[in-house]
């Protein structure tokens, strides 16, 4: 017999994300996270009995492709929600086709700030539930600012990957590193390759330039191998590194011998925000997939949760219901700065979450003497930043 | 570009040796992929695309060995039998039918291995990237030559790399089965028409430039992420150091590796947004003046 909850139509979700190749673990833990928010909103009794059923296709981090995924989602699934997990390019290609098609859109896993911040781009009837570049690079360069002064650091050199993240982030931190220690000086740079293989011309060229200090955003594999190298050099002994994606579980756990006192802003961390909820969260998460959460893991819960939490506060599933539910919305979050994220009505993205930075150390934690952001600060440089962009 | 800081390293008798060495390593592992890659070009006449997957076995292998046995000497082995032994299985049973055919055939028959290899390592390993870690031996600080740094696992590295080359060299240069490769390589029918079991050395040739391809793999795996994949960028580079060499030549492999290596080291001081296109260049320049590659031979 089926039960009467069962025979309601689902509400079908789709998520394009990527699933293979170098970055599949964007799709692995995205998918992993939602569908946990997923099974917890279905345990609940869904919306009125009404499940929801999420829909994950690989887009192998491809515009053209996740493009055509997206359609496929809308036309062929019967998705009436999308669920973007795409990295930046794919996300601005999935951006348009729900431009056009008018589907409720929750981008979750790109950071780039002009997806929300400007107003051409932006759409209606999309929201962002991840990080954003200029938040994160306008508290990393204060942060920075603040060591450079006291331990009378001149000297940077950048290493970072050379695409549009790589030059975006970098260029972003060092400009912010610049207005809160004008004395620093860019000693040299150097752009590896995005997957590159071996960094050794890149270290050594570092070795050349004696930096006294050094700023990353290489990320995953490309890090964790940056710094095993880096390692044979005795580099990080040299110079005092400032890597931003350093602390996320699956770089932390594969990199061997983890160097102390690298400064790395929190990806995701079971321990920053240093709560009962974050934690048990977390623990939650590993019993389930064997595995720790990582950056986009939490970045697609809360999108998932916002989702969820405006079916229940509307009772509908309707995108154009939901969307006016979201704008302003804040929900209870065990990744918020103070416990709670709010979903900005202005521009459709999240505010009010979790961001630090700290240093290493060899064992677990990994990542202690974390100094958490202040959004006042944060939201006043964003809004200088929109100005000097012409987005405000 | 930064013409001045290049001539500033080149003045500067650390920084020299630094790039210098980092030269050596970069051309080291290249080497050691590209001489397998070229090896079977030069007896069997195919180019075998799937041998950058040989390279990503090899550094699972020694992964999974390590792993278990916490012995990177354990390591190395599996990964060049274990790598050898697929290559004879390949060749046997996939490339030994696609010899007479088409290169378009050659060439689906490797694409498809490349696909499936990558995701046997997928599923066997997970898509996530995969690190090994430096062997205790060689947890060592760099050692400063003329003020500059070498990693003591570098220089075994190195090490490893020039015994192999001067193995091969004396094997293919003094030995009877090295004879054999080298008539094959001039005339594959007549070495038949001899009596030489042709297929026994397809096979044994196979074999050998997969276990070097294997061997790189596990030399590689302690300082480079392990993950589906990664054979994909080396083929490319070992492409350009076969080419550069000359398709077939051992010894030009060796010269171009170096070379390679030199030339990145040095243009990510000199050119470091285009540190890549360097490689191409050289290439390029090499071709202009020889067209058959430094070390190549015209057909015929």
């Amino acid at each position: 017999m089926v039960a009467r909850g069962q025979s309601k139509a689902p509400i079908k979700i789709g998520m394009p994300t990527i699933l293979s190749g170098r970055v599949a673990q964007i799709g692995i833990s995205s998918r992993n996270a939602a569908q946990m928010a997923v099974d917890d909103f279905n345990a609940a009794g869904g919306l009125d009995g009404r499940m929801i059923e999420l829909v994950v296709r690989d887009s192998k981090g491809k515009p053209d492709e996740a493009a055509r995924v997206v359609r496929e989602l809308i036309n062929s699934d019967a998705c009436t929600i999308i669920l973007d997990a795409e990295a930046s390019s794919a996300s601005f290609a999935v951006q348009e086709v729900v431009r056009e098609t008018g589907h409720l859109c929750i981008h979750t896993v790109s950071e780039t700030s002009s997806l929300s911040a400007d107003s051409k781009i932006r759409t209606a009837n999309a929201f962002r539930a991840a990080r954003q570049g200029i938040h994160d690079s306008s508290f990393a360069g204060k942060y920075a600012a603040e060591i450079a002064k006291a331990q009378g650091l001149k000297r940077w050199m950048i290493c970072s990957p050379d695409y549009a993240y790589g030059r975006d982030t970098s260029g972003e931190f060092l400009e912010y590193l610049k207005i809160f220690e004008p004395s620093v000086e860019l000693a040299g740079e150097t752009w590896p390759k995005l997957f590159a293989a071996d960094y050794t011309e890149n270290i050594t060229k570092i070795l050349q330039v004696k930096p006294q200090a050094l700023y990353t955003c290489l990320y995953g594999g490309d890090l964790v191998t940056f710094i095993d190298q880096g390692n044979l050099y005795d580099l990080f002994a040299q110079a005092n590194v400032f890597a931003v994606n350093m602390a996320d579980y699956t770089t932390l756990r594969e990199i061997k011998k983890l160097p102390k006192g690298i400064h790395s802003a929190n990806r995701y961390l079971t321990t920053f925000p240093a709560t009962k909820a974050n934690a048990e969260w977390g623990e939650r998460y590993r019993k389930k997939y064997d595995v720790l959460p990582i950056n986009w893991s939490w970045e697609n819960a809360v999108g998932m949760q916002f989702l969820t939490e405006a079916m229940k506060k509307t009772g509908s599933d309707d995108g154009k219901v939901l969307a006016q539910a979201l704008r302003g919305m804040v929900i209870e979050s065990p990744f918020g700065a103070d416990g709670k994220i709010t979903m900005r009505a202005e521009d459709q993205t999240i505010v009010g979450y979790a961001i630090g930075w700290g240093t290493t150390i060899p064992t677990q934690p990994y990542v202690t003497d974390m100094q958490a952001a202040d959004w006042g600060f944060i939201v006043e440089r964003e809004a200088e930043w929109k100005k000097r962009k012409g987005y405000a | 570009m930064n013409l001045d800081a290049l001539l500033d390293c080149v003045a500067a008798s650390s920084c020299l040796a630094t790039q210098i060495s980092a030269g050596l390593i970069i051309g080291m592992l290249l080497f050691l992929v590209a001489c397998g890659l070229t090896l079977i070009f030069g007896v069997l006449g195919v180019i075998n695309f799937t041998h950058g997957s040989f390279y990503m076995m090899g550094a699972y292998i020694a992964l999974t060995t390590f792993q278990t046995t916490g012995s990177y000497a354990l390591a190395v082995l599996a990964s060049t039998l274990g790598v050898a032994l697929f290559g004879v299985i390949f060749e046997r049973f996939f490339m030994a039918r696609v010899y007479g055919a088409d290169v378009l055939m050659q060439l689906l028959v490797c694409y498809a291995f490349i696909l499936i290899l990558d995701d046997m390592a997928k599923i066997v390993w997970g898509a996530d990237f995969r690190a090994m870690g430096m062997p205790e031996a060689f947890v060592l600080p760099p050692l400063r030559v003329a003020g500059g740094f070498l990693p003591p696992f570098y220089l075994f590295l190195a090490a490893v790399t020039v015994a192999i080359a001067i193995t091969l060299g004396v094997v293919i240069a003094k030995t009877r089965f090295g004879k054999i490769v080298r008539a094959a390589a001039a005339n594959r029918q007549m070495v038949g028409v001899l009596g030489i079991n042709t297929a026994l050395l397809y096979a044994a040739v196979f074999a050998l430039g997969s276990a070097l391809a294997g061997i790189a793999g596990a030399l590689a795996a302690p300082v480079r992420s392990v993950v589906p994949g990664m054979g994909f960028s080396i083929l490319i580079e070992s492409f350009i150091v076969t080419v550069i060499g000359g398709m077939g030549s051992i010894a030009g492999a060796f010269v171009a590796s170096i070379l390679v290596g030199i030339t990145r080291s040095f243009g990510s001081i000199g050119f470091p947004l285009f540190t890549d296109g360097t490689m191409f260049v050289f290439m390029a320049l090499v071709l202009l003046i020889k067209p058959t590659g430094l070390f190549g031979r015209r057909p015929g």
